[in-house]
């Protein structure tokens, strides 16, 4: 099995690659897109500005991912690589997403029905950095053995709405998108390379799918 | 809902765990891996490797600490100590440091934070203050503690913060080593002042200490040292303790 870490410069792949090789995986991070074709899985990091997707729409990154997808490999985005998955972010609005999942993402606030004292500074601090807790919302192959309130690690200022694709919910002001899913397409915002047992089991997930 | 974090801090120096009391007398507590281990198994959030000695011979040493850690441990992981440019960041990055945490440097030169943010992204970026109580301020010092500042250190923070700093990592030097519980006044008084995460160091002696510096210190985060290395369990005990006042936490699967 081939797996493609695809490094775009958006932050740092080291616990990433510490994480695969601790679970036997073996992966490569592919120089040009035209290599995506004889992979079998494909992951998409990140951490940091949505711009640095931008990367992602030259030298046919764009076309060779959605081909892979097309052709039924599973695909992991993590953090900044679950948000491609969508429209595009609110925190770089002319940078279009990759579009498969609707949606925009937005700037983490508070949920306007909770503040009911507007003189009350927001208590609310962006970004969400830390643990936070995982709800189901139905079925899915790369939340498989994960029990409703595992924890899990975050750092993002950004968030995925919910809608019909969303797999997992995570409550922090409002309530986000953690987990999306659709056949063989999934995206995390936590970082699983970071959430310990947890996280180690969601990439293992990941893994055997791609066996 | 998000949990505070319970954060150990592993003061290493050539490749040892050491700890001191107020900056000072250093001694010998243990391999960082093998605390790791334990601690990860306990339930710890997170680790920082602190390089109390910070000399250029120390960072090879530094370097395999790192890896050795980050290999098998998989929970965020922070470094500092003798982080001064873009090369030391990213020799600690690259050994598998998820964030680099700075203070002297930070101070001396502020847009090495916004510079390791554009390229690590803010998430990566620590700074850490020393802050020490004279007349009626939160004065900061550098050098681990040795050389005074005219910097306050709510002033600092907010402006760190402005420039790219994702967390910050504030010890109070008049607690630091002495067991004596954290400062939950400066503690508040930064965590108040800005909107990223605040990591409170410095005075933990008992659990309720912790109940304090979430409660009144506002901290969203606690580090600590010595309490986690000498007695085994402390950190799932912790936190079942703060867990029973209603303060979330992050609790391990049985």
């Amino acid at each position: 099995m081939r797996i493609a870490l695809i490094d775009y410069g958006a932050g740092n792949l080291t616990s990433v690659r510490k994480a695969l090789s601790h679970l036997g995986a073996s992966f490569e991070t592919p120089a040009v897109a035209e290599d995506l074709s004889h992979m079998d899985g494909v992951i998409v990091p990140g951490v940091g500005n949505f711009k640095a997707t931008a990367a992602l729409n030259n030298n046919g990154w764009r076309t060779a991912v959605r081909a892979a997808i097309s052709r039924g490999c599973p695909f992991l985005g993590i953090c900044l690589g679950l948000q491609w998955l969508f429209e595009g972010s609110e925190e770089a609005p002319d940078i279009p997403g990759l579009g498969l999942i609707e949606g925009h993402c937005l700037l983490i606030h508070e949920n306007d029905d909770q503040v009911v004292n507007l003189d009350r500074k927001s208590a609310l601090k962006v970004p969400h950095v830390g643990w936070n807790s995982l709800h189901h919302t139905r079925k899915s192959w790369v939340l498989d053995g994960i029990r409703e309130g595992d924890q899990v690690y975050f750092t993002h200022s950004y968030a995925a709405p919910t809608n019909k694709d969303c797999s997992g919910t995570t409550t922090y002001g409002v309530e986000f998108a953690s987990a999306i899913e659709r056949e063989n397409i999934a995206g995390v915002q936590f970082h699983p390379e970071k959430s310990g047992d947890v996280g180690l089991q969601i990439l293992t997930n990941f893994l055997n799918r791609v066996v | 809902m998000l949990c505070k974090r319970i954060i150990a801090c592993l003061d290493v120096r050539d490749g040892s765990v050491v700890k001191g009391i107020n900056f000072k007398g250093l001694r010998t507590a243990g391999d960082p891996a093998e605390l790791s281990r334990r601690y990860n198994s306990e339930g710890i959030d997170e680790i920082v490797i602190l390089d109390v000695t910070a000399t250029i011979e120390n960072r090879k040493a530094l370097a395999l600490t790192i890896e050795a850690v980050s290999n098998e441990i998989f929970l965020p992981l922070c470094v500092g100590g003798g982080i001064k440019d873009e090369p030391t960041a990213h020799a600690a990055i690259e050994a598998g440091a998820d964030k680099v945490s700075l203070n002297t440097a930070a101070i001396a030169k502020p847009e090495l934070l916004t510079d390791l943010a554009r390229r690590y992204g803010s998430q990566a970026v620590i700074v850490a203050i020393d802050a020490k109580r004279e007349r009626g301020k939160f004065a900061i010092y550098v050098r681990s503690g040795q050389q005074p500042t005219n910097r306050d250190a709510v002033e600092w923070a907010k402006e760190a913060a402005d420039r790219g700093a994702g967390e910050i990592l504030l010890t109070s030097i008049d607690r630091d080593g002495t067991k004596s519980g954290f400062d939950c006044e400066l503690t508040a008084a930064v965590s108040e002042a800005v909107s990223i995460p605040v990591i409170a160091s410095g005075g933990a002696g008992t659990f309720e200490h912790f109940v304090d510096i979430f409660e009144a210190g506002k901290a969203d985060a606690a580090l600590a040292a010595s309490i986690f290395h000498y007695s085994e369990h402390a950190v799932a005990d912790l936190k079942n303790h703060l867990q029973s006042h209603n303060i979330p936490v992050r609790l391990m699967r049985n």
